[in-house]
């Protein structure tokens, strides 16, 4: 043993964003010990957190390739599985948009290939036929194709219900904990060493996303290259009626594939994203440029585009592999070594998908044996700001804590916060919460509430208030108590 | 010396001539208020200062302040002397924390009550 | 829900000072069924944290601490016996003035009220309003937040500040912070000017050789999990930031003191029509809003600076609301009061026909002007004229038309700034 801990398992999942929860979950319905090991604070840290939040229609990938195939397949799934997870999701559909006749060239050439693929309901509008339906889009637009199947689901929340529901079904998840290592035993098991302590499984799969390339190599894989594509998006205050119902697209050009205006499921507009190769795969800062563009190119679909709703901006990084589609299956080479790299977008149209295959290719050659009885997911309840008056009165007599208003702009109760902290896989953090329940996702970004949250994590965490963080490691809030700095200060 | 005129946004930039700790003359002020503050600004700045610190047992930390202005190159001198204070609640309003700061005669005494509901 | 709806005559929205001076002004009016509502766990409101001293001059003829000031009108509110309910959100208000709110002891409660006074008072912009690019570390607070976490939490945000923005809450917390232990390396400012008190630059900057660096922004933030430092730059005419003026601050906390807005989503629900140059609610000179029996007052009407202002005016709101819930508030026709040259959001925006009093305008200056007079026309008519040595946009005019300058008015208002 190397470190604060040694565990085993027969299953290990490294990574857990979208497709590695989603994958847990699938393998959860089996007679396996499994664990999930992520290096962020929370699940969900990387792309799963911060993308487009769309469940794309299927016209975008080349006919036979993976990402073809699991988009259209994942996509399907997602009405069924949002409503079983408790997960908001809508299905406004989207346009893509083109400006000339060339981009009509385009436009049908996706909505062929959208056929091929198995896309239902594509068609072409005419210029009239888009102002019609949305009518803040810019009057230079002369067609575009309509995808009605295109829906919306916050990334994230269904990260965490996918966690929570394999937790539920015996998963392990251990946050915090980044692989350095990984070798094999003498009896030809998996080690896998983290920062802090050590792993032993029979089978091993790397989801890590960003970090898919070095755990490939450490696992001993075949070159492969991640390309870090860098997305920066700008997010926009709800607002009494939205500019545009669906998603809007521009028609892929030579020039790049242009930046969405989009509502996202809660109701607010979410801009961009760019598209930057950059060389570290965990910058997900944001630069000048990039919002200016995302601005500027965001004003060819929808001219009216400003910054005066922006509530903030934050950029996403995609895991491009240069081969250009999805890696699922066997780590080539290696004996009990999985893995599904290379999930860019559309990586979470097809993660419900993902996980069913690579489960079934793991279960099918591991040798798992179905559960006789799978527990159902936690049922969520409905949010406080979406209650009515008489759902809201009864809930404040069942548990006062809901008549307790943590965050003003988003109506998030002390209930809700608290419950939060306690799933499965619960809060651990103020981002934590603020994904999970919203509070400190409105328009004063927590300026007023993120005192109160930081109280309630460390009064159920039973930590105290200066050890809270923003999003785990040093990111803490606050660097100590006022009687501390009284007396070790820098005052001369 | 130069000083900036606090009394208004005006912020008159004021020469201020000091002989023997006494002011002589004050010129580049746009009223009388410029010319009493930089009499006392030259001569003897003073300063009310404010703080908060640690209070066992209480619901928040106490805010306190000086009873009148002290000189203000005791400033930090006050804050040293104030981190040493140990105090639990409750605490009322305009209770002395700490007597005789700095040796100025002047009292340090909290600005709140904690560990009782005010109304 | 019982499904019971309470019953009062004036119901107040917010326990700080603008809510408690309008609910004891009503009361002294002689309203019986009065409550105030209050999110937090005890009233007061922004003041509770605002523990340094400045507070009163003109209202006590003194200097008081926030709290200090606070206490006085929670001591006058509750020797009045007047109700009110703490940890209580209000949720929704209507145009018909039902309001509900939610509170752990109570479940949820609906209100009908004869009339209402709003008096939430406002918030800080967020650094997402300000489009800075960078990461998102922890270490990013808004003044206000900072504020609360030492002076009510007893936690220290940091231990090397950037102030970015001179507001006064910026100020305050450059000398709060320094005074608890931290080091505070610059406050920055876009702007060529302060927004900020001379005092306040002298007595919190000044005082501890804090720079004050003007025509500079925050153009980088840096920093994986805590803000390991921030890139400032010098800004140009059109507050462009200069390429080669970039300076790299090593620090860990960046506090926000870019502005405040008023709260008004409550307001908006009940139908109150807002002004676009104040945010707040158009009122007249009653302080009534477009929606007849609904009041404004403090913060959530127009930022304030001084919180002597918002006592007053509070207390006015508060009377009318007691005349209206007796059924004695004169309506009837009204005039527009429209910002003039150099004039922003000239507040009542409505002032009545007939009015018997004197009544008194607050604006802003869009500049600064010296030796400049702001006047106040009807017609060819001058009712009022206000001479000082500067005017600037940090200070808040108020300027009173005398009741017979008020009377007399019989069409459009215009309030203007004048060079000499």
């Amino acid at each position: 043993m190397t470190g604060e801990w040694s565990m085993r398992s027969d299953i290990c999942i490294i990574g857990a964003g979208v497709v590695g929860c989603a994958l847990a979950r699938v393998l959860s319905r089996c007679e396996a010990d499994i664990a999930v090991l992520e290096q962020g604070a929370d699940v969900a840290e990387g792309a799963s957190k911060a993308n487009s939040g769309i469940v794309h229609a299927g016209f975008d990938a080349q006919p036979g390739t993976l990402k073809a195939r699991l988009n259209v397949e994942g996509a399907a799934m997602y009405p069924a599985l949002c409503k079983e997870l408790g997960v908001p999701y809508s299905q406004p559909g989207a346009l893509v948009l083109g400006f000339s006749d060339e981009d009509r060239k385009s436009l049908e050439g996706l909505l062929r290939q959208g056929q091929e693929n198995g896309v239902a309901g594509l068609c072409i509008l005419s210029r009239e036929e888009v102002l019609e339906r949305e009518s803040a889009l810019s009057p230079n637009v002369r067609c575009a194709l309509a995808a009605p199947t295109s829906g919306l689901v916050s990334p994230y929340e269904l990260t965490y219900a996918l966690a929570d529901h394999a937790a539920v079904n015996g998963v392990r998840f251990l946050r915090g904990e980044r692989v350095e290592r990984v070798e094999r035993t003498q009896e030809g098991l998996w080690r896998v060493m983290t920062g802090r302590g050590e792993h032993i499984c029979r089978v091993l799969v790397n989801c890590a996303g960003a970090g898919a390339e070095a755990i490939h190599a450490m696992m001993g894989g075949a070159p492969l290259r991640i390309v870090h594509r860098r997305g920066q998006y700008i997010l926009l205050d709800r607002m009494e009626r939205l500019p545009v119902s669906e998603t809007i697209f521009q028609c892929p050009t030579r020039m790049g594939k242009g930046v969405l205006v989009t509502p996202t499921v809660h109701g607010n507009l979410l801009l961009g994203p760019t598209a930057e190769d950059i060389e570290d795969g965990f910058d997900s800062s944001t630069t000048a440029e990039g919002l200016r563009e995302v601005l500027e190119r965001c004003r060819i679909s929808w001219p009216e585009a400003n910054t005066r709703l922006s509530i903030t901006s934050f950029s996403g990084i995609r895991a491009h592999e240069e081969r250009g589609d999805f890696i699922i299956g066997a780590v080539e080479g290696q004996k009990s070594a999985y893995e599904a790299v290379g999930i860019e977008s559309p990586g979470l149209s097809a993660a419900p998908a993902i996980a069913e295959m690579l489960g079934a290719q793991i279960a099918r050659e591991c040798g798992l044996r179905a559960k006789a009885s799978i527990a159902a997911p936690i049922a969520r309840k409905k949010p406080f700001h979406e209650m009515n008056a008489c759902e809201r009165a009864a809930a404040v007599a069942e548990n006062p804590q809901y008549g307790s208003v943590i965050c003003r702009c988003e109506v998030v109760t002390e209930a809700e916060i608290r419950e939060a902290i306690r799933r499965p896989v619960g809060a651990t953090t103020i981002d934590g919460v603020k994904r999970r329940t919203r509070a400190g996702m409105g328009r004063c970004q927590g300026g007023f509430c993120a005192p109160r949250v930081a109280e309630l994590l460390s009064e159920e965490l039973g930590i105290p208030l200066t050890g809270i963080t923003k999003s785990g490691g040093e990111s803490r809030l606050l660097t100590g108590t006022i009687g501390e700095a009284l007396k070790g200060g820098e005052r001369q | 010396m130069e000083i900036t005129c606090i009394n208004c946004p005006m912020g008159c930039r004021m020469r201020v001539e000091v002989e023997d700790g006494r002011v002589v003359s004050v010129s580049g002020n746009a009223c009388g208020r410029g010319s009493l503050y930089a009499r006392q600004e030259c001569v003897d700045p003073r300063r009310t200062v404010t703080a908060v610190i640690p209070l066992e047992g209480g619901a928040s930390p106490l805010s306190v302040k000086t009873s009148a202005p002290i000189p203000k190159r005791l400033i930090a001198q006050c804050m040293s002397e104030l981190a040493e204070v140990k105090l639990s609640a409750p605490v009322q309003m305009g209770s002395v924390v700490l007597e005789n700061v700095c040796g100025t005669g002047i009292d340090v005494v909290a600005t709140k009550s904690v560990g009782k509901v005010i109304i | 829900m019982s499904g019971e709806i309470r019953q009062a005559d004036v119901l107040v929205i917010g326990a700080g000072p603008a809510g408690l001076a309008a609910a004891i002004a009503a009361r002294e009016a002689g309203v019986e069924r009065l409550i105030v509502l209050e999110r937090e766990s005890e009233p007061g409101g922004v003041l509770r944290q605002c523990i340094h001293n400045g507070f009163g001059l003109h209202r006590f003829r003194e200097e008081l601490t926030g709290p200090e000031y606070a206490s006085r009108d929670v001591e006058r509110a509750r020797a009045l016996g007047i109700e009110l309910w703490t940890d209580t959100t209000v949720l929704s208000v209507d145009g018909e003035r039902t309001v509900t709110c939610v509170s752990a002891a109570r479940g949820l409660t609906v209100f009908s009220a004869r009339a209402i006074v709003l008096a939430m008072g406002c918030r800080e912009r967020p650094r997402g309003a300000l489009g800075t690019p960078g990461t998102r570390c922890a270490g990013i607070y808004t003044a206000g937040t900072a504020q609360r976490f030492v002076n009510l939490e007893g936690g220290m945000p940091g231990k090397r500040a950037v102030i970015l923005g001179s507001g006064d809450i910026g100020l305050i917390m450059a000398r709060r912070m320094t005074l608890q232990g931290a080091k505070v390396l610059a406050c920055v400012e876009i702007m060529p000017y302060s927004s900020g008190l001379n005092r306040n630059i002298v007595q919190c900057l000044d005082d501890y050789g804090i720079p004050l660096l003007l025509s500079h922004t925050v153009v980088g933030i840096h920093g994986r999990e805590r803000l390991t430092g921030v890139t400032i730059a010098q800004v140009d005419a059109q507050r462009r930031p200069i390429p080669g003026t970039e300076q790299e601050l090593d620090c860990d906390t960046l506090l926000l003191s870019v502005g405040l807005i008023p709260e008004n989503e409550l307001s908006v629900g009940a139908g109150v029509r807002l002004c676009a140059q104040t945010a707040g609610p158009e009122v007249d000179d009653a302080l009534q809003t477009s929606v007849p029996g609904i009041f404004a007052c403090g913060n959530v009407l127009h930022v304030h600076d001084l919180v002597d202002h918002v006592s007053s005016e509070a207390a006015r709101a508060g009377r009318m609301a007691a005349a209206f819930a007796a059924g004695e508030l004169a309506g009837g026709e009204s005039v527009p009061v429209l910002d003039g040259d150099g004039v922003r959001g000239a507040t009542p925006q409505r002032i009545r026909r007939g009015v018997g009093e004197a009544v008194t305008l607050m604006l802003r200056p869009a500049g600064v002007y010296r030796g400049a007079a702001c006047v106040v026309t009807c017609g060819e008519r001058e009712l009022a004229r206000k001479r000082a040595p500067i005017f600037t946009p940090g200070e808040m005019v108020a300027l009173t038309l005398s009741a017979d300058a008020a009377a007399s008015i019989d069409g459009p208002v215009t309030v203007r700034m004048e060079r000499s």
